[in-house]
């Protein structure tokens, strides 16, 4: 952040992305704070509640339910993607015409729309006629996605692995690149085995790339719906129903707005504090 | 070991191709080869549910309107973000880290907590069912990412390139548009990229601001799998059309895409 200069004109150059997302954000974020605190009951007739739906909502056992599940994906994703994307990316070619198509390929993922890439594991994994289901099936296992709730989980594990281990190891890619040839010819001459090198030379060269990837996959699974809704709907019953399933099933499905709304401030909460944290990782690294 | 190093990148290619075989398989087949049996590839092969796709004008609308909304949206979220993002990498002023989270903060916004208010918001100015109403929308979560990922280029132009332009006597807007613009015109490229992938990408928002006239592709598409039956095939077919803009993009920007995923700081 050094040789800025002070400049409070500057201001103006940012007025128009304030103005745009000031329109998106505020207005939207008071209604629904406006709703969190008041009850309806239909002809546009609103009762004042004070914290009456935090209370609810922080108590009952639905939102811990969603919440816990939430946490496991969150946490068995990010124990899958990121060892995985390290491990794809440190094996994959430096340099030469397999680069690119070895980029192309991987990002292709990204690009899909979110409700084809559920559709796509939905016609995947149907146990009698889809790649997936069928293959496991025939290989003797009882695999059947919308009844059984750990087929259901495998599958939702499975395609988001799928999705999202590209960006980390597009990320880990960038991070490797970045290491001049010189360190590992230094590293050669030592006589350094492979694992030193990892540790000494590729791990902390990464570790910055990595900390954004991490942030990232944990935020963006956090906020995971469509791909899971058109996958499994949140079932079979609630077993797959994570946190903005959830929400959007009151909020829109059953048009609680007030519990909806005290659900949607307490899961920005949480998703703010999470990117407060992701900032001051980010630009604590950028000052040293 | 070495040697057969290849094997994980391989192996793991060939795991995100197979969904998209099975997807292009289906979008082959007929609906009463699929629900038939299993099969590996189309024993009948056919071209008629792309066909359908391209004659009806139900499903053919559903792409002009999703890529009429994402232009939109990319192009607006870019323009706004350029002077915003010069802003932010060469000055300093008054609350601009705030103002740096606060952005950040609606990228990380669930799509479900908007969902909502903003039916409410773009009905109350009437503008729901149409194409600005998504592309405005996108603005939330695209307008921020363009910020970081133009701020990552522009911080690493350096800025005796503006001090010596200012010193010949160029005016800001002169500097900007002439020398500025052309000099990180690949930070550009990347930023619209994004823009263009996560507004295609969306679907909540955009289906939930929606209703006939601006109804994106990602609607029709869960429309017919839930009303129409079970047209794999058909569901099949349009899914396959929804990856073609992206594989197309994505080959020219595929130099930058990890710096891009990083928000512009690798």
């Amino acid at each position: 952040m050094s040789g800025k200069t002070t400049n409070q004109k500057a201001w103006w150059l940012v007025l128009p992305v304030l103005l745009f997302v000031a329109f998106n954000a505020i207005i939207p974020l008071m209604t629904v704070v406006n709703y969190s605190v008041q009850e309806t009951f239909g002809n546009n007739r609103f009762f004042f509640e004070g914290v009456k739906w935090f209370e609810e909502i922080l108590n009952s056992s639905r939102f811990h339910e969603a919440l816990q599940r939430q946490l496991m994906f969150t946490a068995t994703i990010l124990a899958i993607e990121i060892p995985l994307g390290v491990l794809i990316a440190l094996s994959m070619p430096r340099k030469g015409p397999w680069v690119s198509v070895c980029l192309v390929l991987m990002a292709m993922p990204l690009l899909i729309p979110w409700n084809v890439v559920g559709a796509m594991w939905n016609i995947l994994a149907l146990p009698d006629i889809g790649l997936l289901g069928h293959t496991l099936n025939a290989m003797g296992f009882d695999y059947n996605y919308t009844r059984q709730p750990n087929s259901a989980w495998f599958t939702l594990v499975a395609m988001d692995v799928w999705h999202w281990t590209s960006l980390v190891v597009l990320l880990a890619y960038a991070g490797l690149s970045a290491i001049p040839d010189a360190y590992y010819q230094a590293a050669k001459i030592d006589g350094a085995s492979q694992w030193a090198i990892f540790r000494y030379i590729q791990l902390p060269k990464m570790k910055r790339v990595l900390m954004i990837a991490v942030l990232l996959r944990f935020m963006d699974s956090f906020m995971i719906y469509t791909e899971a809704v058109v996958l499994t709907g949140g079932g079979p019953g609630n077993a797959t129903t994570l946190l903005s399933i959830d929400l959007v099933k009151i909020a829109l499905g059953q048009f609680d707005l007030g519990p909806g709304a005290a659900m949607s401030l307490i899961y920005f909460l949480i998703i703010l504090l999470l990117s407060w944290v992701f900032y001051t990782v980010m630009t604590k690294d950028e000052e040293q | 070991m070495k040697r057969l190093q290849w094997l994980i990148p391989f192996v793991y290619i060939v795991f995100l191709l197979l969904p998209i075989y099975w997807l292009l398989n289906m979008s082959f087949k007929t609906t009463n080869e699929i629900l038939g049996s299993f099969t590996l590839w189309p024993s009948n092969f056919t071209l008629e549910n792309y066909r359908k796709i391209f004659t009806d004008a139900t499903w053919y609308t559903g792409y002009l309107n999703s890529l009429t909304y994402v232009l939109i949206n990319t192009v607006l979220s870019v323009t706004v973000a350029l002077p915003a993002a010069y802003a932010f990498s060469r000055y300093r002023f008054l609350g601009d880290k705030h103002l740096f989270f606060w952005l950040l903060t609606n990228r990380m916004a669930p799509a479900a907590v908007f969902a909502l208010p903003f039916f409410q918001l773009y009905s109350a100015i009437g503008l729901f069912d149409t194409h600005i109403a998504v592309a405005l929308a996108h603005t939330l979560f695209n307008i921020p990412l363009a910020v970081w990922i133009l701020e990552g280029f522009m911080s690493g132009v350096p800025r005796e390139l503006d001090e010596t332009a200012f010193v010949d006597g160029y005016s800001f807007g002169r500097f900007f548009t002439h020398i500025f613009i052309p000099t990180i015109v690949a930070g550009i490229g990347v930023a619209a990229f994004f823009c263009f992938m996560f507004s295609w990408v969306e679907l909540l928002l955009a289906k939930t601001l929606t209703a006939v006239n601006a109804k994106p592709i990602a609607a029709t598409m869960t429309r017919t799998a839930s009303t129409s039956g079970y047209e794999l095939g058909l569901l099949s077919a349009a899914g396959v059309l929804t990856i073609v803009p992206g594989a197309f993009v994505i080959y020219f920007v595929r130099n930058y895409i990890a710096k891009g995923f990083a928000l512009g700081r690798v």
